[in-house]
């Protein structure tokens, strides 16, 4: 028997879809050519959020492990099915990465390289800090420019793309996210959550692209409504009782 | 008899026969139903009492025996409103719950998606 000298780290991939048939084959086609970096294994999960096209049937044919919810449950609990399972099958690094080709599998060895030198326990990849290949506009700018001055405020952290959806979870953030990932708008509520149940949260510059094809889970960003909230989310999630 | 008092008696019976048969069809929870109930025989109390809400109001220090009519309706809509989004709520978090789970288990399942995923 080969006797490995180091332990393989297995990383669970997961990718939360709705209705994501456009963009999905060739982000699972980019994600089964990508070479693990040494140390590492590589295992990919489809988390098919109630999808009405043929979302599953791609995930399916593909190879990948798929877990069909029977309903549309939004990205927050989706996410939340993937930490399930990471935690489930004793995974030790999660990485979310969205079914819509905006977060290019290359740049998860960005994530994983900042990991290994803070050792964080959630990694946010950010599409700004110099990069801009990922083109927002100015009212998408000044919303998350503001949920990042509240969780500042909130957290006393600077957090520049706080609404990114590709980010990395170490063991203690997957335990936490599988018990109470919140729900609606998932990505600067968990930042206080993380925060406040003392997990260290690092931010490292990655390269983004459009998206795809599907719909952005922040759909009309600029609205007050969902400032609104987003607003009375981080608040509660920030005097909240911790479990 | 007061032609009033006739009227709304009628109503009130009338609604309290619904809500009995909504619980006999199983289409309405018991517990869902003691608010409607208190409701109705507060209506019959009160068409029967006639001076009863004159006193009641004065009680209140209210002038016009209207207005605690109406104010003691809204308050107790409110009130039963917010309890049912307690209810809604709950319910959400259960759904969500039941539905990963599902999900997880039926990938547990072998060969499950090859035969047709939905």
């Amino acid at each position: 028997m080969n006797h490995q000298p180091e332990v393989l780290q297995r990383v669970l991939i997961i990718i939360p879809c709705y209705n994501e048939e456009a963009a999905l084959p060739s982000l699972l086609q980019q994600l089964k050519q990508l070479t693990p970096p040494t140390g590492y294994s590589f295992q990919f999960a489809v988390i098919n959020d109630g999808s009405v096209d043929a979302t599953a049937q791609i995930a399916t044919a593909a190879g990948v492990i798929i877990l069909n919810l029977p309903i549309n449950l939004g990205i927050g609990a989706a996410v939340q099915t993937g930490l399930l399972y990471a935690q489930q099958n004793h995974f030790s690094l999660a990485i979310q990465l969205d079914g819509d080709g905006q977060h290019p599998p290359t740049e998860i060895e960005q994530l994983l390289r900042y990991y290994e030198q803070t050792n964080a326990s959630l990694v946010i990849g950010s599409r700004f800090s110099g990069i801009d290949s990922f083109r927002s506009t100015p009212g998408r700018r000044a919303g998350i420019g503001y949920l990042s001055w509240l969780a500042k405020l909130l957290t006393s952290q600077r957090i520049y793309d706080i609404t990114s959806g590709f980010r990395l979870f170490d063991e203690k953030a997957i335990e936490l996210g599988a018990i109470s990932y919140p729900d609606e708008y998932p990505e600067p509520e968990s930042i206080i959550l993380f925060s406040r149940s003392g997990l260290e949260i690092g931010e490292v510059a990655v390269n983004m692209q459009a998206r795809q094809g599907g719909r952005s889970s922040i759909r009309n960003f600029t609205s007050l409504y969902y400032c609104a909230k987003v607003t009375l989310a981080m608040l509660f999630t920030a005097i909240r009782k911790l479990n | 008899m007061a032609r009033i008092q006739i009227i709304t008696l009628i109503t009130s019976l009338l609604f309290l026969a619904y809500i009995a048969w909504l619980i006999v069809k199983g289409r309405l929870r018991e517990e869902y139903a003691i608010v409607w109930l208190i409701c109705t025989v507060l209506l019959v109390v009160f068409s029967f009492w006639q001076d009863g809400l004159k006193k009641v109001t004065a009680l209140f220090g209210v002038e016009v025996p209207a207005n605690l009519i109406f104010t003691g309706c809204i308050f107790a809509i409110m009130v039963y409103l917010l309890h049912l989004s307690v209810v809604a709520s709950k319910l959400q978090q259960q759904n969500k719950q039941l539905a990963q789970d599902i999900a997880l288990l039926k990938q547990q399942i072998p060969n499950h998606d090859k035969h047709g995923a939905e």
